[in-house]
């Protein structure tokens, strides 16, 4: 006996549609049981996961400020998964973005430097993860190595190369042997939105990209170019569409939004350079892409989602004395259900009770 | 009129009762009918065609008698005993065996081991070969057992299936759709290996939508049309056209020729073209040389697997030439341009699988319009997408193609074979191309949407475009093409006016027999008109 999943002949749009939200609700009893495996109420792991930062100003206030990074990198996410290449290093593109932006507010550290600063560090940031990006998409298309494993892999690299910055070169002198930078200037620190508030200029960034990359997506010759890698990737080089430049172009551009990201965040949240610069902002944000169907939309909801686990999760440690780990595995709960739902959408589940062997006969 | 065979009567009197029987075989994939109360009779020793159009229902069919599919409905009887097939060692067990139209072949095996593999029980590969050579004596079937399979043609790998199966004593052999990768001769070989199976009492269900042949083999025809069988006759009294209409439902026209266009220059010119090959077994071009005037459609023929890909990808630009000269269009040499340069040049493509290459499955119409027309003008403003003009395009293929089609801008998997084929040829036509490279544009299309698409092809050229057809189907090449060239092993050989070729003719140089002395022996032989 055996499972198969066979393809479902129509497909309808609101299945589609529901399926992340099934996915989400599935996600949520199994965290349920988990908590109370854990010998926790699930009913009270629920109120401060996800009601009580819902109901508070100052934590919803949060809530955008950590779907911020989450958002910028999915939709650069969004541009490589669309045209079916997988750049899982996404968390190592946001450090490298984070490190070049940094660089600069370092090296203008107590000087006069004027207002070009910041713009510059964006900038910077941007290019340092678009290169960071580049690696495995040169690797891939000169070589053929699998991007998959190539990105992943330079996550570890550029964590261990900031990591050896802060605790080398870039330590702070006063900072009493801890490993992190000096803290930034006003100059290298993004503006607060408002009066007082928890937003920073960054969350604009985010929906600036979302908005750019919906109209890129779905108006224009380039974005009709990824969908047709994506889907048919033989039809794309009958249509003229050179593969290799496809993948440079969409690892350049989720780079650079990953790096920005990274400035943004340090720039803009922590306000100097330490050892854990991202919660797995860059794993997170794969997720994030999925839940919101790749469509940026989508991903500014499925953004504020993922946040809110982040935020619930550091109420949990404190309050319920769950660990964190538990926030990584609901995250990795829920982009099981996300894909498993997707399939479901699209396969049906049928039980084989017989074990038929096609042998050599092609099925 | 259509002569039926009668069911019951004098000869099924004198003749044994059937070997199997299907009796209201239904099959349905959710509203789908792919089989629709089939009755079907096979005797011992009888060669009996399963004759219909793509997507008539045939393959659904020979699934269920295989044991690969359970029907909804109906029953299966095994000399007069109801059977329900599990699987397909079941059928092979009861003497049933199958030889599918795509192989199942381990490349980088032998023969014998390829044998070995299918064989129940732990015969040694000794034992296996000699078994081999002795059943290739007894049936014509030659085959050397230690020959890997990645170096044989596809005549010779289709001789492994059929070895395969006739190890195991088969009383019913099934073969589908087995000349589509033969050249005739091989093909010709086939068929007495087929006759001599039947003299020896085996039954054989050959299933086929090639009119000649099954006239040629069989003596009972069954035609299926959309899941019912319209017909049970005798191919031999029936005229071929007449089998046609009942296959497709009604008349289908024959391609005019366009009389008295001139031949302008040549519009594409090929000179030492060679390819290495993209993968391990693929197939490399060698030193291709060829010349295609206005007004003119060349045909190139050959066996599946011989380089036609290979071609197409040099020609449109999917893969580039090594030099610039080695192709050129209307005189600029295009040998290092991509394929949307071609096109900007005046040059259209339409490759041979439509799902996939030429059209993007998920895509509507209105979007694969652009697939190929992105570049040329019209489309796309500043990188932005002009999504209005698109499906306009899209419609006025659809009307001036006949394309049916459900909903006013359906996603292109939707479509049958046919008119998606209609809809991806239709698209580089209405352009008005300067060169038109078609790989294989009728392949599993039915005969109406075939028609329409070859007069298209014809039409074209008279408008005074440069056509090059390259197809496995000869009877379509003799219909549409001026001249005919042959691909084999990567080479093409110089095209010959096709009234100066015989089918015979063709088929030798499809066999590989490039050189002149090979033809000039042919010449003697009479199968080749001397020019």
């Amino acid at each position: 006996m055996r499972l198969e999943l066979v393809p479902r002949a129509t497909v309808s749009p609101a299945a589609r549609l529901l399926a992340p939200i099934g996915a989400l609700i599935l996600s949520f009893a199994l965290g349920g049981i988990i908590v109370a495996l854990m010998g926790r109420s699930p009913l009270t792991a629920l109120d401060i996961y996800v009601l009580q930062p819902l109901s508070d100003p100052w934590a919803l206030q949060e809530l955008v400020v950590k779907a911020t990074p989450l958002v910028l990198i999915a939709v650069g996410l969004s541009f490589c998964f669309r045209a079916s290449l997988w750049n899982i290093g996404a968390e190592g593109q946001y450090v490298v973005g984070a490190i070049c932006g940094s660089a600069l507010a370092l090296a203008t550290h107590g000087t006069e430097a004027g207002a070009w600063v910041l713009p510059a560090m964006l900038g910077l940031g941007i290019l340092g993860g678009a290169l960071w990006g580049l690696v495995p998409a040169f690797l891939r298309v000169r070589f053929g190595v699998s991007e998959i494993l190539t990105s992943l892999m330079l996550v570890y690299v550029a964590e261990l190369m900031l990591d050896y910055l802060v605790r080398g070169p870039w330590r702070d002198p006063k900072g009493f042997n801890f490993p992190q930078s000096v803290g930034f200037d006003t100059a290298a620190t993004l503006p607060i939105l408002g009066d007082g508030g928890r937003l920073h200029v960054g969350v604009l960034f985010a929906l600036a990209a979302a908005a750019v990359a919906w109209v890129v997506m779905t108006r224009t010759l380039f974005g009709y170019r990824l969908r047709v890698t994506g889907d048919a990737p033989r039809a794309a080089r009958f249509a003229g569409f050179d593969e290799r430049r496809t993948a440079l172009a969409v690892f350049a551009i989720s780079g650079g939004l990953a790096g920005l990201a990274g400035i943004v965040e340090v720039s803009g949240q922590i306000g100097q350079l330490k050892p854990s610069i991202s919660p797995g902002y860059g794993f997170t944000a794969i997720t994030v892409a999925f839940l919101g169907r790749l469509h940026p939309l989508g991903i500014l909801f499925a953004g504020l989602v993922m946040a809110l686990t982040f935020i619930g999760g550091e109420a949990a440690q404190i309050s319920l004395r769950l660990p964190f780990d538990l926030t990584k595995a609901f995250q990795g709960i829920l982009l099981f259900c996300v894909l498993a739902a997707d399939a479901l959408v699209s396969y049906r589940i049928r039980l084989v009770r017989r074990g038929v062997l096609a042998g050599r006969a092609p099925a | 009129m259509i002569e039926m065979v009668p069911r019951e009567g004098d000869r099924a009197a004198a003749a044994p009762p059937p070997l199997v029987s299907l009796r209201g075989i239904t099959k349905r994939f959710g509203t789908l009918t792919a089989n629709d109360h089939v009755d079907l009779d096979i005797h011992p020793g009888e060669i009996h065609a399963l004759l219909g159009e793509n997507g008539a229902g045939k393959s659904t069919l020979v699934k269920i008698l295989y044991g690969l599919l359970e029907p909804s409905d109906g029953a299966i009887l095994w000399q007069g005993e109801p059977v329900a097939l599990q699987g397909p060692q079941q059928a092979r067990a009861l003497g049933i065996g199958m030889v599918f139209q795509h192989f199942s072949l381990f490349e980088n095996l032998t023969v014998a081991e390829n044998v070995a593999v299918a064989m129940p029980g732990d015969l040694p590969i000794a034992a296996i070969t000699e078994r081999i050579a002795a059943v290739g004596e007894e049936y014509g079937l030659v085959l050397d057992p230690g020959r890997f399979v990645w170096t044989l043609s596809a005549g010779e790998r289709q001789r492994i299936e059929i070895v395969r199966c006739l190890l195991q004593n088969p009383r019913l052999l099934v073969l589908d759709e087995p000349t589509s990768v033969l050249t005739p001769q091989e093909a010709e070989r086939l068929f007495v290996t087929l006759e001599k199976l039947a003299a020896d009492g085996c039954a054989i269900l050959y299933i086929s939508h090639r009119l000649e042949e099954v006239r040629r083999l069989c003596r009972t025809a069954t035609i299926l049309r959309a899941g019912k069988v319209v017909a049970t006759i005798d191919p031999r009294s029936v005229r071929a056209r007449e089998i046609a209409a009942l296959m497709v439902g009604v008349e289908i026209g024959e391609v005019k020729a366009v009389p008295g266009h001139a031949m302008g220059p040549e519009r594409l010119v090929v000179k030492g073209l060679s390819l290495p090959p993209e993968e391990p077994h693929g197939q490399s071009l060698r030193e291709v040389a060829l010349g295609v005037r206005g007004g003119e459609v060349l045909g190139i023929a050959g066996v599946a697997g011989n380089g036609q890909g290979e071609l197409f990808a040099a020609l449109s630009g999917e893969r580039l030439a090594a030099a610039a000269d080695a192709v050129r269009i209307d005189g600029t040499a295009v040998g290092l341009l991509d394929v949307t340069s071609r096109r900007r040049l005046g040059a259209a493509f339409v490759p041979e699988e439509r799902l996939g290459h030429g059209a993007v499955p998920d895509h509507r119409l209105g979007e694969n319009a652009l697939l190929s027309r992105h570049g040329t003008g019209g489309l796309v403003a500043r990188g932005f997408i002009l999504a209005d003009a698109a499906r306009k395009l899209a419609f006025r293929i659809v009307d001036t193609f006949d394309v049916r089609k459900e909903g006013p801008d359906p996603r292109a998997r939707t479509l049958s074979g046919g008119n998606l084929q209609k809809f991806v040829v239709g698209r580089e036509i209405l352009r008005e191309p300067a060169v038109l490279v078609v790989n294989q544009p009728t392949w599993g299309v039915d005969a109406g949407a075939a028609t329409v698409i070859r007069q298209a092809l014809v039409d074209l050229a008279a408008r005074g475009s440069a056509v090059i057809v390259i197809s496995q189907d000869l009877d379509e090449l003799f219909e549409v093409a001026d001249r005919i060239a042959v691909i084999h092993a990567g080479q093409v050989s110089e095209p010959r006016p096709t009234r100066e070729l015989t089918r015979e003719a063709v088929g030798l140089l499809m066999t590989g027999a490039l050189d002149e002395s090979a033809l000039k022996a042919a010449e003697e032989a009479g199968v080749v008109h001397a020019s």
